[in-house]
């Protein structure tokens, strides 16, 4: 019988960690300087035995197998800060730490159960939380407005948006999901969504060991897409967003590209006028890692906000390029149970902290990751009657009504 | 040693399952297949004692939807040969008839003789007419055992010293005579993860050997006749009780003794 | 003459399960439905005594061996199969239960008989048995006929209360008869291995009772401490709870955590984050204590209410022991 999830490999032509030094990106790891700004600026740098320095001092060494000996790799969190800040543009997060990551899975003898389930669930029904991939539309129909599910209606559109699986499935993500259906609507967007035929792009694949995994979604996604017509993909997840843009292309992803919050930002002067609703608040906004670092989004959601009446927008003392990493990212997500086991702060409660000294109201994000894991962390630390996470689309959206 | 596991593929449950028109069963077309959890725990067990003692392991299960994802994933995780049964229109087959089928593959020979230890998961969510493990035992004429978590093969002595699980964490150990059939209740350790790119090397690599199904006698046992088939009612929120806090204990004190759980 | 409804007896380390009363229970209303009778069958070795805490049965059929001494299900389905080749029951109830699953599926196919598992309920149409099986975990119920006599049914725990299976008199009849099995058998039983003390698997309990933020400190821990007591379970928690240092971290439920299926699942104080719902959602009965009625666990859990956990907790304990007496 016919039917498989996993489809054979194409022959593989990538770079290993063998033939790294072949491809000119891998040959600028000669360059280090070993100044050791990585270590200082990784949020786990201090917990590392390898932290990214030592990494590419054991690689030159050759002596790379010690490091897949230690922990050390599972606390990568995917941040891009070593990455934004080596003065020598080694592309850490890009290159060496997901060949190395991918290598380290090979050899581990037992994953952390939770990460194991994610990537397990994520290939079987196409989103980490191991939910029926049938049900990936539900939420639609509570959207309150009409959203178009290619599908049923296979018309071209301008945009195909890419809604990913926290807020296809979580009920906070899925709030966030209903306040964009509602913004495009109001701003008249011709936009679809694939609903159940969307599987995870895979990012978190990718950035978690699993390049297999990741290639078999980003075929499968391809192959989705060139089903329909559309000339841009936007996106509410950050890290399909980083999918798409560094992999898909390399198998002929050649649409225009957004992230929902920059998508937004280009159109605030026709969404200015629909923003009645004073929502006077306090807000203080927390760089999501693939968007700013990454991207270098750090305007647009600011204008946003500051476009909504009754918003005062006050920033934390990481902000921007130095924003400090919510942690749920490269597996983090499935890892932080483990790494408080192992005596490590989790991240999302080392940046509500600061979020709550800054004496805001309403921290504001644009990553789905984000909610889930700042909702917790301020109910664990105690802040949750002072501070609210918000999706910067949920707070354009409440300020729209009425 | 020579291990051979049997894999079932069952009716996924994380999707919904819808009833065929004939309001008798599933509706194959839209069921998902996955394998039986505790079978998965089965090959755990005997990748951990190839690794340990040598020998060969085979993995043998008719044909069903998704089941060469499941092979191929057990011979990337280790496995030596994969076997799969083509029985035809086998969707809704028993447990005993799918038991008889196997049964009667092993015996045919396959290479699949002689073996030590035969094992499978203790039970599946679909044995509605039986369990694999002894109807096999029961075929070939083998000791079985269930609800094991530990085996220790002792080949010299062609015996295995097991361990099966009692309620309330109290355990038990038995010595059984090989070769014996022994339902898995979980592995010593969880089924291990295999990194996607290894199945995919092992789907350019290496080879499921297909096996006619033998004709039985009879045409297999089917001795359940399932009439009708139903889904349990929806509960979609709480039932809530109401009344101080008095009236409400007591009111869910008598909820859960009508249930036997006082 | 319709055949007689029989109970496979199943007790271990010298106690009658509760289940074989649950069983015994249900069969005398199948054989009463058939106008036939309940008989319990006790195999064993040394436990001829356990024959007098089987009132409920009309009669019971007591068997004493060496080679039954603890369940090994082909000692125990050839004994079943020589009796009943002897008697010709209509059905017979086997539990489904870590002690004697095996058991029914070898007698049906010594027997050749039918076989249907899982049943939660058994009735008499048109003078046939026909079962109740719960499929795929509880997501399909079905009603299944036996197409050969006698049929052998596995229930699981809870189709019947086990008191309505007690009986205080003795059974009218308890009848002690030989099976002829052989000397050397291939499975020995060798030694029961006692669980460590404090070691607790979550994953096998039947009964938890979890508790979250709402619980609001660590001393409160000792009420549910006090439930699981009353009701033969254990506690388990939130991660926030077990983040605190309040519960080990072999007690947590979730995502992160433990995935568990009791028969009861408590959630107390508990407000239902999809990473906690994960973890439990399995389970068979979910009762929510929760100030906030619009707190998520609600829309998981089967029954609900909005008093206030420390409240409601030493009265339901009390209750439960007044219950168990
Ligand atoms: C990556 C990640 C993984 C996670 N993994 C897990 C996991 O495995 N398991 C897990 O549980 N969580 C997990 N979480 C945390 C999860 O998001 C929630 O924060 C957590 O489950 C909340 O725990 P809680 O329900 O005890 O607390 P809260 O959400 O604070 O709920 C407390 C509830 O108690 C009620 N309450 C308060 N006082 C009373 C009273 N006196 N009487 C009755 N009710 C009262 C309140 O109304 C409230 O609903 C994870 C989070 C992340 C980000």
């Amino acid at each position: 019988m016919g039917v498989s999830t996993i489809c054979p490999a194409p022959a593989p032509t990538a770079m290993t960690l063998e033939n790294l030094f072949e491809f000119p990106e891998g040959r600028r790891l000669l360059t280090c300087l070993q100044c050791g700004v990585c270590v200082g600026t990784c949020p786990y740098g201090d917990v590392m035995d390898f932290p990214p320095r030592r990494i590419i001092a054991m690689l030159r060494a050759g002596m790379i197998e010690k490091v897949f000996q230690s922990e050390s790799l599972l606390a990568c969190v995917a941040c891009y800060a070593c990455m934004a800040k080596c003065p020598r543009d080694i592309r850490l997060t890009e290159v060496l730490l997901p060949l190395m990551k991918e290598q380290a899975l090979l050899r581990m003898p037992e994953l952390p159960g939770e990460l194991q389930k994610a990537l397990q669930n994520t290939l079987r029904y196409g989103n980490p939380m191991g939910e029926s991939s049938r049900k990936r539309a539900a939420w639609v129909k509570t959207a309150g407005v009409p959203i178009r599910i290619f599908q049923e209606n296979p018309a071209p559109a301008d945009v195909l948006w890419f809604v990913e699986c926290y807020t296809s499935y979580y009920p906070r993500g899925q709030d966030c999901s209903r306040a964009t259906a509602r913004l495009f609507h109001a701003l008249g967007v011709d936009y679809a969504i694939l609903g159940n035929e969307e599987k995870c792009a895979g990012e978190c694949g990718r950035l978690t060991w699993e390049p297999g995994l990741f290639e078999t979604l980003m075929d499968y996604n391809m192959a989705v897409f060139q089903k329909y017509r559309f000339g841009r993909v936007v996106t509410s997840c950050p890290h399909a967003h980083n999918a798409f843009k560094n992999r898909y292309t390399s198998i002929g992803f050649g649409y225009e590209l957004d992230h929902t919050t920059p998508f937004l930002g280009r159109q605030l002067d026709r969404l200015r006028p629909l923003l009645k609703r004073r929502l006077d608040a306090k807000v203080t906004y927390h760089d999501s890692c693939c968007l700013g670092r990454q991207n270098e989004f750090y305007d647009a959601p600011r204008e946003l906000l500051r476009a909504i009446p009754g918003v005062k927008l006050v920033e934390m003392t990481h902000n921007r390029v130095n924003s400090i990493c919510c942690g749920g990212g490269g597996g983090g997500m499935w890892l932080d149970t483990y790494f408080k086991s192992r005596g490590m702060e989790r991240l999302s409660e080392r940046r509500v902290k600061e979020a709550a000294a800054t004496g805001a109201d309403v921290l504001a994000v644009s990553c789905p990751y984000e909610i889930s894991r700042f909702e917790d962390a301020l109910k664990v630390l105690g802040f949750e009657k002072q501070l609210r996470v918000r999706d910067v689309t949920e707070l354009l959206a409440e300020s729209m009504e009425g | 040693m020579n291990l051979l596991v049997l894999l079932k593929m069952v009716p996924d449950v994380v999707e919904e399952l819808e009833i065929a028109s004939d309001g008798a069963g599933l509706d194959m077309d839209v069921a998902r297949m996955a394998l039986s959890e505790s079978d998965d725990h089965a090959l755990e067990q005997a990748l951990l004692l190839k690794e340990r003692m040598g020998g060969t392991l085979a993995v043998l299960a008719v044909d069903a939807a998704e089941v060469d994802d499941a092979l191929f994933t057990a011979l990337a995780k280790g496995a030596d040969r994969a076997l799969k049964v083509d029985a035809g229109e086998v969707a809704q087959l028993g447990t005993r008839a799918l038991a008889d089928l196997l049964s009667q593959v092993i015996a045919d020979g396959h290479n699949l003789l002689p073996v030590d230890l035969i094992l499978t998961g203790t039970q599946a969510i679909d044995d509605l007419d039986g369990l694999m493990a002894p109807l096999v035992a029961h075929q070939l004429g083998l000791p079985y055992i269930a609800i094991v978590i530990q085996v220790t093969p002792d080949p010299a002595r062609r015996v295995a010293s097991v361990v099966k699980e009692y309620p309330g964490g109290v355990r038990g150990r038995f010595e059984i005579d090989l070769p014996a059939v022994v339902g898995i209740q979980s592995a010593e350790r969880p089924p291990r993860y295999v990194p996607v790119a290894k199945v995919r090397a092992a789907m350019k690599t290496q080879r499921i050997e297909t096996v006619q199904a033998p004709t039985l006698a009879d045409g297999g046992t089917v001795l359940a006749e399932v009439k009708s088939m139903s889904k349990p009612e929806e509960t979609g929120r709480a039932e809530m009780i109401e009344g101080t806090p008095e009236a409400a204990s007591a009111r869910l004190c008598g909820i859960l003794a009508e249930r036997g759980l006082v | 003459m319709p055949g007689n409804i029989w109970v496979l007896a199943e007790h271990w380390r010298g106690k009658v399960s509760e289940i074989t009363f649950e069983a015994l229970a249900l069969g005398r209303d199948v054989a009463d439905q058939l106008g036939s009778k309940v008989e319990a069958v006790l195999l064993g070795h040394g436990v001829k005594d356990l024959a007098s805490q089987l009132g409920a049965a009309a009669r019971v059929i007591s068997t004493d061996h060496e080679a039954l001494a603890e369940v090994v299900p082909e000692v125990y389905a050839e004994a079943l199969a020589q009796l009943a080749r002897r008697e010709r029951p209509a059905a017979v109830l086997t539990p489904l239960s870590n002690v004697t699953l095996g058991v029914g599926t070898l007698l049906a196919a010594k027997l050749g008989a039918s076989a249907i598992n899982f049943c939660k309920n058994v009735r008499v149409v048109d003078g046939k048995i026909e079962a109740h099986a719960v499929l795929y975990g509880g997501k399909i119920e079905t009603k299944v006929a036996a197409a050969a006599e006698p049929v052998v049914l596995g229930i699981g725990p809870g189709a019947r209360l086990a008191d309505a299976g007690r009986s205080a008199e003795p059974p009218a009849v308890v009848d002690e008869v030989t099976v002829d099995l052989p000397e050397a058998q291939p499975i020995r039983f060798k030694e029961f291995i006692e669980p460590e003390a404090g070691e607790v698997d979550v994953t096998q309990q039947d009964v938890l009772v979890a508790v979250g933020r709402g619980i609001g400190s660590r001393d409160n821990i000792a009420l549910a401490e006090e439930l699981a007591a009353a009701l033969g379970g254990v506690v388990c928690g939130s991660r926030p709870v077990i983040d605190q240092g309040w519960l080990p971290p072999s007690r947590q439920i979730g995502k992160s955590g433990m995935q568990v299926k009791p028969r009861l699942y408590l959630a107390l104080g508990i407000s239902g984050a999809p990473e906690h719902v994960e973890g439990m959602r399995g389970a068979e009965l979910i009762v929510a204590v929760n100030t906030d009625p619009a707190a998520p666990i609600f829309n998981v859990a089967h029954y609900g209410t909005t008093a206030d956990v420390l409240e409601f907790l030493p009265l339901l304990t009390e209750q439960a022991k007044a219950l168990r007496g």
